[in-house]
């Protein structure tokens, strides 16, 4: 059973990750990119790139969107879409920062 | 005569109330106004043109002792309120107990003060009344040193006024940029410019570790050692809701005063207002919405009713000759989209924020005439979908000037230098062509500019469009990205001319037409600014593509692999050894031998980076940059140690100069070789730079390539000595450094540039070379360090944020 007041997952604090960087989160279903961009806004996306499985968490973040560091795909972080002549979606959890603390929801973890 | 209204604090925000008080209901109260200060009300927000004597403190009070008495107030200025007993309804003061029906609390906010040692000497301050106004003026004597730690509003306008009175006044900032609350990087930048023109001096990511003094405050020492004498220190790092005496009355205090839509305390015979109330979890630091809380509190008091709705803000810095504003919200965010609009000429930057068809925040620089009607379009949430276009024009848009793509060239004045290698100005060319030079050829001729090695070449054809209008068609050079409409060569170009030290100044300048770049063009800004100005810029590795970032090469499953450099191919049976436990302890899947004479161990995950670094290192080996555009390797052959053909010790020349170029950051990677003899088994002369060993000397050759293009290189010179060989390399890399676009092979830009005249410039010119030697040198001062000992101190993200895999799935 999942309550949603416990949905949100405290998964460390906004300056662990890298400004315009990310670091991961491992899961049993692999692992999940927490970016935070220049100004501060955090993303949660699969870490895998639809194209050949990418680490995207290494790509250059550039304004709310990150750049594949494989071949170049960029990706627009708050809906995970694939930018451009390229097609393809890599999912995307919601997260916020409370109080310093990224707070990421987890329903879409636990859910199979 | 009225019900009891005690005030505690005599401020912007209880003056306006009381004014409205009387306004609506006079007689309603018998007033008690207590105030910190020993004088009433004046408007705050002008200490700033008092600071700077553009104004005197009698010009900005707001009521004088006519006016309290005139309406009847009992003035206790210069007497705090010490504490509320709200049991008995009393205010307790040093000059007794004070009875209430309603109270008010007006406190403001005291400013925040970090805590440093030698914060308490004489001569820190803080920048929030009279007082400190006045200590200030005293201090700013033509000459006198002053400091001010916070680059945000207060701090800037105090610093700006001791500049005016003629002090040498220094900011120290601890964000990237000032005023990062209110400004963007672009906004900031320009910002920081204007104040250095009038001889402010910035320091940003200064982190302040001591104030230092004997008896009174003498310097400020930041975190990296920088020291700044000082004769006085301002503190202007932020301020934080005076709430002491509501917290003792037990009132329901968060960050400020709790209060309701009619600032109403938790208490209903207690109000408050001003900076030292929360509201529905806001705090307030600018006067506009205070104004509107004393509007509501007035009516309250009375027991009208009215509401209070916070209004939108828009922030303006009180220097004279600086022109800003900030208003809205102007982070990214879903959904929302950016026009940017930038003229380098005339230093504007202008930025809205559009979410759906809503305008929902600005931040503009050097020109902000149509700044309140954006303003008022945010305010309003006006629909803005037909205007969406031309938007960022204003309101008295007439179909004129979109963005000038020559506007920055345009902008440069007579003397700036167009070409570099011949010393050429942009004055003498525009005075070529208005004489008739009406070919890029004829403007060769007769000023040298673009003659040499070419790079200027789209510099000055834009200056001949510029000149001749449509009369000229460059053939221009592609620009380096769509972020911008210049290529590489005249970014580069510019940077120096300009003197341009970090992204946002480029991007400004070069009125970049996106807000802060793309994985396009942040990595080779990065490397420009980091090969001009070596001891200024500072590397940011978040402009670098993962492999540099990472230190490794990453592979197509997301691990990487991990090289150590192996000099000039020379290891150990040691090395050897600390190889294989390595690989044994991390579980290699692959330990492969190179194109490169080295060892690769590939396979290995990103957590295990540093420990298996940390164990290479242990063995005396550092990163074989195996990853970077940078030196890679010098490949080479066993030479006059063993073999019987060699001419001269190419294996102890090759380890030499693999020491010498180790950790330099080039346009794109860089490889040697150095064969023994001429049957060349280090395969010199395929290589970006190779030598071949003769029986006397060295023949250098360059612009090799066995990659995507096979070339064999071109003889640069013969030399006689190991030395002058050295000598000869670091020079031609370092030109290489200075001038070839970012990803540029050498072989590709010595196509553009001509061996001729690489060989005029580390050849012919002797003293040339050794200056372009001492500026390698001076790079590798900085640059030549091992990364893989370095970033895991820097840096502690190599690890997952959490680890979940190895709990149970629900
Ligand atoms: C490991 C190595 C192959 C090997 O097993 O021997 C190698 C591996 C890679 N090479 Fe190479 N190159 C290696 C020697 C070479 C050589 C031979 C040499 O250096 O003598 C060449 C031709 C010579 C030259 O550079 O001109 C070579 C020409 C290239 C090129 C084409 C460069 C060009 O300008 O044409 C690329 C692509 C690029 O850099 O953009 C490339 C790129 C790559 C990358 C980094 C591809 C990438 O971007 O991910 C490969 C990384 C694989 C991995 O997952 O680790 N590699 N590569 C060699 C490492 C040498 C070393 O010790 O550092
Ligand atoms: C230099 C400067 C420049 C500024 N520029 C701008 C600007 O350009 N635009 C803008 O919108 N805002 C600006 N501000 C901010 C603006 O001045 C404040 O928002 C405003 O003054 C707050 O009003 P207030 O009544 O809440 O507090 P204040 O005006 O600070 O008044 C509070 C009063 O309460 C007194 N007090 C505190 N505790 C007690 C106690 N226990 N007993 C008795 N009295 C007490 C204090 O002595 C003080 O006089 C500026 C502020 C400063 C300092
Ligand atoms: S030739 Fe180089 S880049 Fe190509 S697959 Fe082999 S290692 Fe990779
Ligand atoms: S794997 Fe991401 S672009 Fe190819």
């Amino acid at each position: 059973m999942n309550v949603m007041a416990d949905a949100w997952l405290d998964i460390g604090a906004l300056e662990e990750i890298p400004l315009q960087g990310a670091r991961v989160l491992k899961t049993p279903k692999g692992c999940v990119a927490v970016f935070r961009a220049a100004d501060d806004h955090v993303f949660a996306l699969d870490d895998r790139c639809p194209h050949k499985g990418g680490p995207l968490s290494e790509g250059i973040v550039h304004g709310h969107s990150v750049t594949c560091p494989l071949h170049n795909w960029v990706f627009d972080m708050t809906s995970g879409q694939a930018q451009g002549a390229d097609e393809g979606r890599v999912a995307t959890y919601a997260v916020r920062v409370q109080a310093g603390r990224v707070l990421l929801d987890s329903a879409r973890l636990a859910r199979s | 005569m009225g019900r009891r209204l005690v005030v505690i604090g005599a401020g912007m925000a209880s003056g306006r109330m009381l004014e409205h008080l009387f306004e609506t209901a006079p007689g309603a109260f018998a007033v008690t106004l207590f105030n910190g200060e020993p004088r009433g009300n004046y408007n705050r927000l002008m200490l700033s043109p008092v600071l700077s004597g553009e104004k005197t403190y009698t010009d900005i009070v707001t009521h004088d002792d006519d006016w309290y008495a005139a309406h009847g107030v009992t003035c206790r200025f210069g007497e705090h309120v010490t504490k509320i007993d709200r049991g008995r309804k009393v205010v307790i003061s040093p000059g007794g107990e004070t009875a209430y029906d309603k109270l008010v609390i007006a406190t403001g906010s005291a400013p925040f003060i970090i805590p440093v040692p030698g914060k308490d000497l004489p001569g820190v301050v803080t920048y929030r009344d009279l007082e400190d106004t006045d200590a200030m003026i005293a201090a700013s004597r033509p000459g006198a040193k002053a400091v001010v730690i916070g680059g945000g509003l207060l701090g800037l306008e105090a610093a700006a006024g001791m500049a005016t009175r003629g002090a040498e006044v220094t900011v120290i900032h601890l964000m990237g940029h000032l005023m990062e609350r209110q400004l963007d990087p672009a906004a900031g930048y320009l910002l920081q410019k204007d104040l250095e023109r009038r001889g402010i001096k910035v320091h940003c990511k200064g982190a302040t570790k001591a104030i230092l003094g004997d008896g009174k405050v003498e310097a400020v020492l930041l975190e990296d050692g920088t020291v700044y004498p000082a004769d006085l220190v301002c503190m202007a790092v932020g301020i934080r809701p005076e709430t002491r005496i509501a917290t003792d009355a037990h009132l329901e205090v968060s960050r400020g005063v709790v209060v309701n839509d009619q600032m109403q305390t938790s208490d209903p015979a207690i109000h408050a207002l001003g900076e030292c109330v929360e509201h529905d979890t806001q705090l307030f630091g600018l006067v506009a919405p205070l104004y509107d809380q004393a509007k509501v509190l007035a009516r309250a008091l009375v027991g009208d009713a009215a509401a209070f709705r916070p209004v939108q803000t828009a922030t303006r810095l009180k220097v004279t000759g600086v022109d800003l504003l900030s208003a809205g919200d102007f982070a990214e965010g879903p959904g929302r989209e950016d026009i940017v609009f930038r003229d380098p000429g005339r230093g504007i930057y202008k930025r809205l924020v559009i979410e759906g068809e809503r305008l929902i925040g600005a931040v503009m620089y050097g020109d902000t005439a149509d700044g309140a009607w954006f303003f008022s379009l945010i305010k309003d949430a006006s629909d803005i979908t037909d205007q969406r276009d031309t938007l960022i024009f204003g309101p008295g848009f007439a179909g004129g000037s979109k963005a000038d793509p020559l506007a920055a060239v345009a902008a440069l004045p007579p003397e700036a230098e167009i070409c570099g290698c011949n010393g050429v100005c942009k004055g003498k060319i525009v005075q070529a062509i208005q004489g008739g030079a009406r070919t890029l050829d004829m403007v060769r001729a007769q000023t040298k500019a673009s003659s040499s090695c070419g790079t200027c070449t789209g510099l000055v054809e834009q200056i001949m469009a510029m000149t001749l209008g449509d009369a000229f068609s460059a053939n221009a050079n592609p620009p380096m990205c769509k972020c911008t409409d210049h290529p590489h060569e005249d970014v580069r170009r510019m940077i120096k001319t300009l003197g341009l030290k970090s992204i946002p100044a480029v991007m400004q300048e070069m009125g970049w037409k996106t807000v802060g770049g793309c994985a396009s063009c942040r990595p080779a800004l990065n490397y420009y600014l980091l090969s001009d100005w070596p001891t200024e810029y500072v590397d940011d590795r978040q402009n670098r593509f993962v492999n540099e970032r990472n230190h490794a090469n990453i592979q197509k499953d997301g691990t990487y692999s991990v090289v150590p450099r192996m000099w000039g191919g020379v290891t150990t049976p040691a090395e050897l050894r600390a190889i294989a436990d390595a690989a044994d302890k991390y579980a290699v899947p692959m330990v492969k031998v190179t194109g490169g004479q080295r060892i690769d161990l590939l396979g290995v995950k990103k957590e295990d980076l540093p420990a298996i670094w940390a164990d290479l290192n242990e063995a005396g080996m550092v990163s074989g940059h195996a990853y970077s555009k940078g030196l890679r390797t010098v490949k080479t052959c066993v030479g006059t140690e063993f073999c019987r053909f060699g001419t001269q010790d190419s294996t102890g020349l090759g380890i030499k100069l693999e020491k010498l170029l180790w950790g330099s950051w080039t346009p794109a990677k860089v490889k040697l070789g150095v064969s023994g003899c001429p049957r060349n088994c280090a395969e010199a002369t395929c290589k970006d730079v190779g030598v071949v060993c003769v029986d006397s000397g060295y023949q250098i050759s360059v612009a090799g390539a066995a990659g995507i293009d096979v070339k064999e290189t071109e003889l640069l010179c013969a030399v006689a000595t190991e030395d002058e060989a050295m000598e000869v390399i670091a020079a031609f890399v370092q030109l290489y450094r200075e001038n070839s676009r970012y990803l540029h092979r050498i072989y590709k830009w010595v196509a553009k540039v001509g061996l001729d005249w690489c060989k005029a410039q580390v050849v012919d010119d002797t003293a040339n070379r050794r200056a372009l030697c001492d500026r390698f040198m001076l790079s590798q001062s900085i640059y030549q360090k091992d990364p893989w000992a370095e970033e895991p101190k820097l840096r502690n993200d190599f690890a997952p944020l959490m680890d979940l895999s190895r709990e149970a799935a629900e």
